[in-house]
C-alpha cells in the first residue's frame, strides 16, 4: 500500500543512521508520506484522538501510582491525600478519571465509524480484530481501575464481576477463586488488580503498534468504500485519490483532537464526578451492600444484556446465561468480517442496511440507559390487582392437619380443605413441616372485594388497608392476587438484547444476499470531484 | 449521518447522569450556594462560621479524618492569613481569608489563628518520654480529632448507628450539597423510638436527632443564629472540606478552556490552509 520507501536522508548523521537503524524512515513513512485518502471525514479523526487518550491515561496514571497504595485500609485515603495536598494531584486524579470515559466516548465513535463504513471488511479483518482486542482489553483495564480507590463501588462492582466468572461451569470457581486472590474480595485483591491495572496499558500499547501496521499495511478506508487508485493508475492532470499524511491528516486531526479535549476539559475542570457515581466517595464496607450497584456508564450496556437474561434456557440457568450473553456481545464483533456478507463496504450505498444501522445505535444507547436503571421498573403502567374473599358471620372451626412427611405436606392440606365440603370457607395454615391448622367457617355470608396498585408494593399495601377495613368482621381471608404482564426495563433490555444480536446474526449475513445496493462510484474521486463542483 | 450519531452520542452522556435515580426519598430543593455556579466560589465567611458549627456540633459524633487543622490555612483555606498592607496607615495589617488584591500569603505554620483552632483541642497521643498515652494540645499538622477511637465505640454510644465521616460527605451523597442542606433542614419533629422522620432520608426515618437548634452556636459576626444559617453554613464548610481545590480548579479551568479556544480557532485555520488547494 504504502509503495517503496519514498525518504532521502538529508544529513550525514540520519544517511549514517539510515544504513544502521532506519528508524527516521519508518517515521517518515508511516507517519508523513503515508498516503492517506483525500475523502475522509471527521469520523476518521477519532485514531489520532484514542492514541492521545492512551498516552494520556499512561502518563497520569504512572504519577499517580507513585502516590497510590494498594491497602484495603489505605487506598482510599491515599486517593484523598493525593488529591489534598499533592500540588496539582486534584488535577492529575480528574484527569485520569474523566479520561477513562473519553477513552471510551472515543473509542465507541471509532467502532461505530468501521461498522458504518464496513471498515471490518478485506483485507482489513486483522485490523478490527485487533481493534477488538483493544476494545477487551480497555474494558478490563478500565474495570481494574475503577476497583482501586476503593469506595463501595470499587468494592461491590469487583465482587460482582468476579462472581459473574464463578458462574461458568466447572472451573468457573477456580478461576473466581483466582482472580479475587481468595474467597472474596481482600488485601490480595488489591494488590493484584493494582498490578494488572499497571500491565495491561502497556499490552494494550503493545496491540495499538499492531493495529497501527495492519492499518498501515492495508491502508485507511474511506467513506465510499471504494480502493485508492495507484498512483499509476490515475490519469494525466487528475490529482490522485490520496494526499501525504503531514500535513493534512495531521492538521484535521489536531484541529478535531483540540475540540475533543475542550470537552475532555470542560468535564475536568467544571464536573469531574459527574461521570461516576457518588457512593465511591464512600470507602468500601464489606458488610454493607450499596442500593444500587453499577458500572461506569461504558460498561452499562453489557450489564443490561447481562440482566436481561432473567430466565433459565434449559440446563444453562439464567446467571450462566447473562454472562454468556454479555461476553458473545462483544465475542460477536470478533467474527464479525465473516458474517457481513455484503461487498460493499460503506453503508452509504446499503439504503437498507443503513437505516437498521441506525436503530442499532439506539438500542445501544437504550442499552446504556437500562443498565443504569432498576431492573424491575415498571415503565408501561400495568394494574396489579387482588380478590379478598372472607366470611361475616358463620361459625369458625379448628382442626389440626398432620402429613406423614414434607413431601406429603401439600396432598394433606388439600385433603382437609376438601374434608370440610360443606364450609363456606376454609384455610390451612402451616405451623411446621408436617404441621398445621385448618380453619372452617360454616354459615355466614361470603364477602369479596377486589383492590388493586400500580405496583406489587403498592397492591400489598391496598390489601392490608382493605384488612384492616373489614377488621374484627372477618376471622381470615383468602387473597387471590392476579399478576398482570409488566413491561419493565428487564424487558425492553430483552427486546433490545434481541435487537443487538439479531443485527450482527441474522440482520448482516442476509442483507449482504438480498439487499440491492445503491450505485458505487467506480473512484473515490467522482464523489469528491461532484461535490467540489457543487461548491464551485 | 452526522448529525443522527452525534446525537446518540450526546444522548449517551446524558444518560448517564439520569441513569442513578435516587430511592423513595425525596428530592432535595435547590439551595443557592455561591459555589453553584462554573465560575462561583465560596464564601469564606460562610465556611468559617461552617467550621464552628462542625467544631461546636457535628464533631461530636462526626470525624473528619482526611482534613488537618492545617488545611484550614492553607491558600485554599478558610483562615488563610495573608499579611496587606493598609492604604491609610500604611501599615502591613493581617487579613484572614484572601483580600481582593494584594497581600503576601503567610505560611500556614506562622498562621495564630490556625496554630489557636489546632491547641484548642485536646489529642490523645502516645507520650514520646514514657511511650504510655496521653493528651496533649492539637498542633497544625494533626488530623481533626476523632470522636470515637473506633467504629465500636461510635455505635456503642449511638445506639447502634454509625456516625458516618464526614471528609467528603458532599461527594459521597446524591445531591451534594443540597442534600445536606435540605437533611438538616428537614426534621419534621416526629420521631420513632431513637429514629427521627426526615423525609429527604432514604427511609425516611434517620438515627441521627435533630442536630441543630436556634442559638446554639454563637457567632461573633452578627449573622443570625438560625438553624437554616447554622445548616447553610455547615454545608458550605463541608462542600469546601470535600472540594478545597475548586476555587483553582474552576480558575484554571478557565483559562484552560479559553486557550484551547484559540488554539482550536487557530488549527481550524491552520488545516483550512493545508487543504486549500485540495478537493475533498
Amino acid at each position: 500500500m504504502s509503495g517503496p520507501s519514498t525518504y532521502e536522508p538529508k544529513s550525514g548523521f540520519t544517511r549514517w543512521l539510515d544504513k544502521r537503524l532506519p528508524i527516521i524512515r519508518l517515521g517518515y513513512d508511516s507517519f508523513v508520506a503515508y498516503p492517506t485518502p483525500r475523502n475522509l471525514n471527521y469520523w476518521w479523526t477519532f485514531g489520532a484522538m484514542l492514541s492521545m487518550c492512551l498516552v494520556v491515561q499512561i502518563v497520569t496514571g504512572v504519577v499517580l501510582a507513585m502516590h497510590y497504595v494498594p491497602h484495603i485500609d489505605m487506598a482510599f485515603a491515599s486517593v484523598q491525600r493525593l488529591e489534598r495536598d499533592v500540588p496539582y494531584g486534584w488535577l492529575i486524579q480528574n484527569i485520569h478519571a474523566v479520561g477513562a470515559s473519553m477513552f471510551f466516548l472515543a473509542v465507541y465513535i471509532h467502532m461505530f465509524r468501521g461498522l458504518y463504513y464496513g471498515s471490518y471488511k478485506a483485507p482489513r479483518e486483522l485490523l478490527w480484530i485487533l481493534g477488538c482486542v483493544i476494545y477487551v482489553l480497555m474494558v478490563a483495564t478500565g474495570f481494574l481501575g475503577y476497583t482501586l480507590p476503593w469506595g463501595q463501588m470499587s468494592f461491590w462492582g469487583a465482587t460482582v464481576i468476579t462472581n459473574l466468572l464463578g458462574a461458568l461451569p466447572i472451573v468457573g470457581e477456580s478461576i473466581k477463586n483466582w482472580l479475587s486472590g481468595g474467597f472474596s474480595i481482600d488485601q490480595p485483591t488489591i494488590n493484584r488488580f493494582f498490578s494488572l491495572h499497571y500491565l495491561l496499558p502497556f499490552v494494550i500499547a503493545g496491540v495499538v503498534a499492531l493495529h497501527v501496521w495492519a492499518l498501515h499495511e492495508a491502508g485507511q478506508g474511506n467513506p465510499t468504500g471504494v480502493d485508492v487508485r495507484k498512483a499509476s493508475d490515475i490519469p494525466a492532470g487528475e490529482p490522485g485519490d490520496t494526499v501525504p499524511f503531514t500535513p493534512h491528516a495531521t492538521m484535521k486531526d489536531l484541529f478535531a483532537a483540540v475540540l475533543f479535549v475542550i470537552l475532555f476539559a470542560t468535564f475536568v475542570f467544571f464536573m469531574p464526578d459527574a461521570l461516576g457515581h457518588a457512593d465511591n466517595f464512600i470507602p468500601a464496607n464489606p458488610l454493607q451492600t450499596p442500593p444500587e450497584i453499577v458500572p461506569e456508564w461504558y460498561l452499562l450496556p453489557f450489564y443490561a444484556i447481562l440482566r436481561a437474561i432473567d430466565f433459565n434456557i434449559g440446563p444453562i440457568d439464567s446467571k450462566l446465561g447473562g454472562v454468556l450473553a454479555m461476553f458473545a456481545a462483544i465475542g460477536v464483533l470478533f467474527v464479525l468480517p465473516w458474517l457481513d456478507t455484503s461487498r460493499i463496504r460503506s453503508m452509504r450505498y446499503r439504503p437498507i442496511a443503513r437505516q437498521f444501522f441506525l436503530i442499532f445505535v439506539v438500542v445501544c444507547v437504550i442499552l446504556g440507559w437500562c443498565g443504569g436503571q432498576n431492573p424491575g421498573k415498571i415503565l408501561v403502567p400495568a394494574t396489579f390487582s387482588a380478590t379478598l374473599e372472607w366470611v361475616e358471620g358463620g361459625t369458625v372451626t379448628q382442626s389440626p392437619v398432620r402429613a406423614e412427611g414434607e413431601a406429603q405436606w401439600a396432598q394433606a392440606a388439600a385433603d382437609a380443605q376438601a374434608s370440610q365440603s360443606g364450609a363456606a370457607m376454609t384455610a390451612v395454615t402451616r405451623t411446621s413441616a408436617t404441621e398445621g391448622t385448618l380453619r372452617a367457617i360454616n354459615g355466614g355470608a361470603v364477602q369479596t372485594r377486589t383492590v388493586t396498585g400500580g405496583t406489587v408494593d403498592e397492591l400489598e399495601a391496598a390489601v392490608t388497608e382493605a384488612k384492616a377495613a373489614v377488621g374484627q368482621a372477618a376471622p381470615f381471608f383468602n387473597v387471590t392476587r392476579n399478576t398482570p404482564f409488566t413491561f419493565t426495563v428487564t424487558t425492553l433490555s430483552q427486546i433490545a438484547t434481541f435487537y443487538y444480536f439479531f443485527f450482527f446474526l441474522v440482520l448482516l449475513p442476509l442483507l449482504g444476499l438480498r439487499e440491492t445496493p445503491g450505485r458505487v462510484p467506480d473512484t473515490i474521486a467522482k464523489p469528491v470531484t461532484k461535490q467540489a463542483q457543487g461548491a464551485a | 449521518m452526522l448529525r443522527a450519531l452525534t446525537l446518540a452520542a450526546a444522548l449517551t452522556v446524558a444518560s448517564v447522569g439520569a441513569a442513578f435515580a435516587a430511592g423513595d426519598a425525596e428530592h432535595p430543593h435547590d439551595h443557592a450556594f455561591s459555589f453553584d455556579s462554573p465560575v462561583g466560589s465560596y464564601d469564606m465567611g460562610a465556611v468559617q462560621r461552617g467550621y464552628q458549627v462542625y467544631q461546636q456540633v457535628c464533631s461530636t459524633c462526626h470525624a473528619m479524618d482526611h482534613l488537618a487543622y492545617r488545611h484550614l490555612g492553607e491558600r485554599n483555606g478558610p483562615f488563610a492569613l495573608y499579611m496587606v498592607r493598609n492604604h491609610e496607615t500604611g501599615e502591613v495589617e493581617p487579613h484572614v481569608g484572601a483580600p481582593a488584591h494584594g497581600g503576601s500569603f503567610v505560611d500556614v505554620t506562622e498562621n495564630q489563628y490556625v496554630r489557636a483552632i489546632a491547641a484548642g483541642v485536646t489529642i490523645n497521643a502516645v507520650d514520646p518520654n514514657t511511650g504510655q498515652l496521653t493528651d496533649r494540645p492539637g498542633r497544625i499538622s494533626d488530623r481533626f480529632r476523632r470522636p470515637f477511637p473506633n467504629e465500636i465505640a461510635a455505635r456503642a454510644s449511638n445506639g447502634g448507628a454509625y456516625p458516618v465521616d464526614l471528609s467528603v460527605i458532599t461527594s459521597a451523597r446524591h445531591g451534594g450539597a443540597d442534600y445536606i442542606y435540605a437533611l438538616l433542614t428537614g426534621y419534621t419533629g416526629q420521631s420513632r423510638g431513637t429514629l427521627y422522620e426526615n423525609p429527604y432520608f432514604p427511609g425516611h426515618y434517620i438515627a441521627m436527632p435533630p442536630p441543630l437548634t436556634e442559638g446554639a452556636v454563637a457567632y461573633s459576626d452578627g449573622s443570625p443564629t438560625t438553624v437554616e444559617q447554622y445548616a447553610a453554613d455547615v454545608t458550605h464548610f463541608l462542600q469546601w472540606a470535600a472540594d478545597p481545590h475548586m476555587e483553582q480548579r474552576k480558575r484554571t479551568g478557565i483559562v484552560v478552556l479559553a486557550f484551547l479556544l484559540v488554539l482550536a480557532g487557530l488549527m481550524y485555520l491552520s488545516y483550512k490552509h493545508v487543504w486549500r488547494n485540495e478537493s475533498h
